[in-house]
């Protein structure tokens, strides 16, 4: 088979550091490629020098035999290369069909056809499967149909290769489908694309060949079903992960937190609740795990509890059986409570600032008493946060923004351990670090509830849900919908509940 | 001031002395100079020295270098200066203050009516200036903070409300000793405590306004480097939701800021009309451009979160020296206000963070 895409010994340099060394990469049409690896292993950078993202490299790039070099993202679209990233490149303020035409409108004498383009796009939307008006603005629709028109707009940019790193991480279930089927689709039509993901039933889903990058070198490149799970991890952490999920259950007996008919409206006018007389309750040293789809409301549950939300709150919330009353975020920090968000760089870093100056930002009324700061004690209570929790960090007072993901997110869990919280709300605290990182958190994770800490888990991986939790919570569109003991949950019970089938659980309704 | 101009610094710190210790030698030194003059202190300090070098080359006969020239930028600078301290904690958090000339405005016209026309003794008329900016500053502050108005249009608002509450009070005059008292003008002693401020102290070499001015640099770099509350409002500026949900009082900090920034304008108003003998109603017209352009030439962001008053101090040099030597060349004033809008985009232009 010719290949679309040949990559030859690509190395690249972020200043001194060598991110990548001597990559090859080879891309065929109607095949979808999964490159795999931790993060940091340099598989954003290698798909970015395709993309025409980054062009210091030394290497050589042919398409179709000829040798390119792309020397900006526009280049890589005339080369047929169009690339989907994590962060979304719409503008939401515009239309569809002003998105899709972005950068090569129809015109004649200089004015834009609109008939053209309005014809073009649906024609384009109906192709990949996308349910939606092209003259609606893209703000106004779910995450997931942004995603999947971004896709689009590279169907008709014409793209022979497209690269799409974790295309999946904001779907949900249903979404994930539609998304599958236009892989599908996009293989059918003999386009090569190149597929990054963290997500191990993804990878086997679609994979017709996988490669893995480790610490920027290539391990490795096989078809799919020459390269079994237990091989692939192999490859990728360089270790055999023998206990991926340690979980030690302490004995619970008091209880942390109750929350008695708990509801979250939404912002706007809209008429569904988005948390509906949600009760819980956890004991100390407990992990009550909350599985859900998108749209669940369990983030939206955390948000209120922490008083994130004010005003668009109801409900009884006590702590250790006193009723307490939290209407900003400052309250809950006073009372105890922790709250990790799922987006670390957009609500959970101030990456401009020090990795000491974020660890302290959520306790200040401590450390500095009467206002007046005392750098020396931050600087003490930063460099012991870090040991405990092992942050891999040049110094203390870099910029969070230069760590790696895994660092960074031990950087906003030292944050709120530093104030001694009773109940930590962890909202997919794994999320976008790597297996060694993850291992460390859930570790981290065993040793807070033993010394009676209890912590309410949202994930969405569904392994880590079913072996961190002690008792596990479904929540369907803001209701619960099953309540199941950590020994009869299993991953089916817990899909079926989240897509709305309710098996009795205590909430449900 | 080193201790603050190094915390920008700190972010290369790490890379700069591995690399230093590699190379060694020689070769470290440079690398550690060349590191060194491209953090953002480094890249503001540039900007001070290349406006120095134009001073040396073209010292008008020698000018340049007297040591007057020197003592008069610094009291010229000073009353740009304090409202440059307000306007850098504003910044700070991402927002941006207009209305530092207008509340001037009303502070000085005040300052005047009080003690020439009604009397009043300085120390009250001065407690009441400062009130009285406080106030105005804490009205954009509340828009701000509570009803989620734009910085730009509140402080907008502020900027046309207080110059013409300003005109309003004094009826559009000018405040003076001249006093009209039904159909006679009376002549008024000028209040001691104008001649005070205007004054020099060490042998005429430190003007009061200058000193008035260290005292609310020193503070406000004391705030901001060692206040919870000044570490608030670098968060506020880093990311605002972050902050918010690190328990920050958002709107305290920044309604804070806006009244602080207020504060300036009242101090500097008092400054400004000791150094005029009257009280102007249209005083400090444009002074908010001015005060901007020393805090964003010194590195300060306008997006907010980086920056540090180390860093405005340089800026408030930059630009009070460069006006300095324009005018000791005796540049006429349409060449003037072109080379001070070149200078500033070319100072800032060094000062952009290189995207990494």
């Amino acid at each position: 088979m010719v290949p679309l895409v040949s990559m030859k010994a690509i190395t690249k340099f972020f200043g001194p550091v060598k991110v990548l060394d001597q990559v090859d990469f080879t891309i065929y049409p109607g095949e979808v490629h999964i490159l795999a690896g931790e993060n940091g292993a340099g598989k954003s950078t290698l798909v970015k020098i395709l993309a025409g993202a980054h062009t210091d490299y030394q290497g050589h790039i042919a398409m179709e035999g000829r040798e390119i070099r792309p020397s900006s993202p526009l280049d890589a679209n005339r080369h047929g290369i169009a690339a989907i990233h994590q962060e979304l490149s719409l503008i939401p303020s515009m239309t569809v069909v002003d998105n899709l035409f972005l950068g090569h409108p129809v015109t004649r004498q200089g004015f834009i056809r609109e008939k053209v383009h309005r014809r073009d796009a649906e024609d384009v939307l109906r192709k990949a499967g996308v349910n939606a008006a092209v003259t609606s603005l893209v703000e106004d629709l779910p995450i997931s149909v942004q995603q999947l028109i971004e896709i689009a707009k590279a169907i008709h940019l014409n793209a022979r290769v497209l690269i799409m790193d974790e295309p999946s991480s904001a779907l949900n279930a249903h979404d994930v489908e539609t998304l599958f089927a236009l892989v599908k689709q996009l293989k059918s039509e003999n386009r090569g694309v190149v597929y990054i993901t963290h997500r191990l039933e993804e990878i086997y889903r679609l994979a017709d060949r996988i490669t893995v990058l480790r610490d920027g070198k290539l391990v490795g490149s096989a078809l799919a079903p020459e390269l079994p799970e237990k091989k692939l991890f192999q490859w990728m952490v360089g270790r055999e992960m023998e206990e991926q999920f340690p979980r030690h259950t302490p004995q619970t007996s008091t209880e942390a937190l109750r929350v008695e008919k708990f509801t979250v409206r939404p912002a706007g006018r809209a008429l569904r609740p988005l948390v509906d007389r949600v009760s819980l309750s956890t004991g100390r040293g407990e992990i009550l795990g909350i599985g859900g789809l998108q749209g669940s409301g369990a983030s939206e549950l955390f948000l209120g509890l922490f008083g994130a939300l004010p005003k668009r709150t109801e409900g009884r919330v006590s702590i250790e059986g006193k009723l307490i009353r939290i209407r900003s975020p400052r309250d809950a920090v006073a009372n105890g409570i922790a709250l990790l968000t799922n987006d670390r760089k957009a609500t959970g870093l101030i990456s401009s600032m020090s990795v000491t100056a974020n660890m302290c930002a959520a306790n200040m009324s401590n450390l500095a008493p009467h206002g007046w700061r005392r750098p020396w004690e931050e600087t003490r209570m930063a460099s012991e946060m870090g040991r405990a929790l092992q942050l891999r960090a040049a110094s203390l007072e870099m910029e969070v923004s230069d760590l790696s993901g895994g660092n960074q997110q031990k950087v906003a869990i030292g944050k709120w351990l530093t104030t001694s919280p009773r109940v930590m709300l962890l909202d997919e605290p794994t999320r976008g670090i790597d297996v060694g990182a993850k291992h460390e958190v859930y570790q981290l994770m065993n040793e807070w509830t033993a010394r009676g800490i209890s912590i309410l888990l949202v994930t969405s991986e569904m392994p880590e849900l079913l072996a961190m939790s002690d008792r596990i919570i479904v929540m369907h569109r803001g209701i619960i919908t099953a309540e199941l003991a950590r020994q009869e949950a299993t991953a089916e019970k817990v899909l079926e509940a989240a897509m709305g089938k309710t098996n009795g659980g205590e909430n449900a309704r | 001031m080193l201790g603050e101009i190094r915390e920008p610094l700190r972010r290369d710190a790490g890379a700069g002395s591995k690399a230093g210790a590699r190379a060694g030698g020689m070769h470290g030194v440079l690398q550690s100079l060349a590191r060194a003059l491209t953090s953002t202190a480094g890249r503001a300090c540039l900007g001070l020295v290349l406006v120095l070098f134009l001073g040396v080359i073209f010292n008008a006969d020698g000018a340049f270098f007297k040591e007057g020239t020197h003592r008069d930028t610094l009291r010229q600078s000073s009353v740009y200066g304090i409202l440059a301290c307000g306007m850098t904690l504003v910044m700070l958090t991402g927002g941006i203050d207009l209305s530092v000339g207008g509340v001037l405005a009303v502070s000085s016209v005040s300052f005047s009516l009080l003690t020439m026309h009604m009397d009043w003794p300085w120390w009250l008329a001065i407690i009441a200036c400062l009130f009285l900016g406080s106030a105005l500053g804490s009205a954009s502050g509340a828009l701000i903070s509570n009803a989620k108005l734009q910085p730009f249009i509140a402080t907008l608002a502020l900027m046309t409300f207080a110059r013409g509450f300003a005109k309003y009070i004094t009826g559009g005059q000018k405040i003076s000793t001249y006093v009209t008292q039904g159909d006679k003008v009376i002549i008024k002693q000028l209040p001691t405590v104008f001649k005070v401020i205007d004054s020099r102290i060490l042998g005429g070499n430190l003007a009061i306004v200058s000193v008035i001015f260290l005292v609310c640099f020193i503070a406000a770099w004391i705030l901001l480097a060692r206040h919870k509350w000044g570490r608030e409002l670098y968060s506020i500026g880093g990311n605002e939701e972050a902050a918010r949900l690190s328990g920050v009082p958002v709107r305290m900090a920044k309604f804070l800021a806006y009244t602080f920034s207020g504060l300036m304008c009242g101090v500097a108003g008092i400054c400004q009309a000791a150094q005029e003998t009257q009280g102007d109603p249209e005083a400090g017209a444009g002074y908010e451009l001015t005060a901007i352009a020393m805090v964003a030439i010194g590195g300060t962001s306008l997006a907010g979160g980086r920056g540090s008053m180390g860093l405005t101090l340089l800026g408030i040099l930059t630009i009070g020296y460069l006006q300095k030597i324009l005018s000791i060349n005796a540049v006429a004033e349409a060449y003037r206000l072109m080379i001070t809008g070149i200078i500033i985009v070319l100072a800032v232009l060094t000062q952009k963070r290189r995207s990494r």
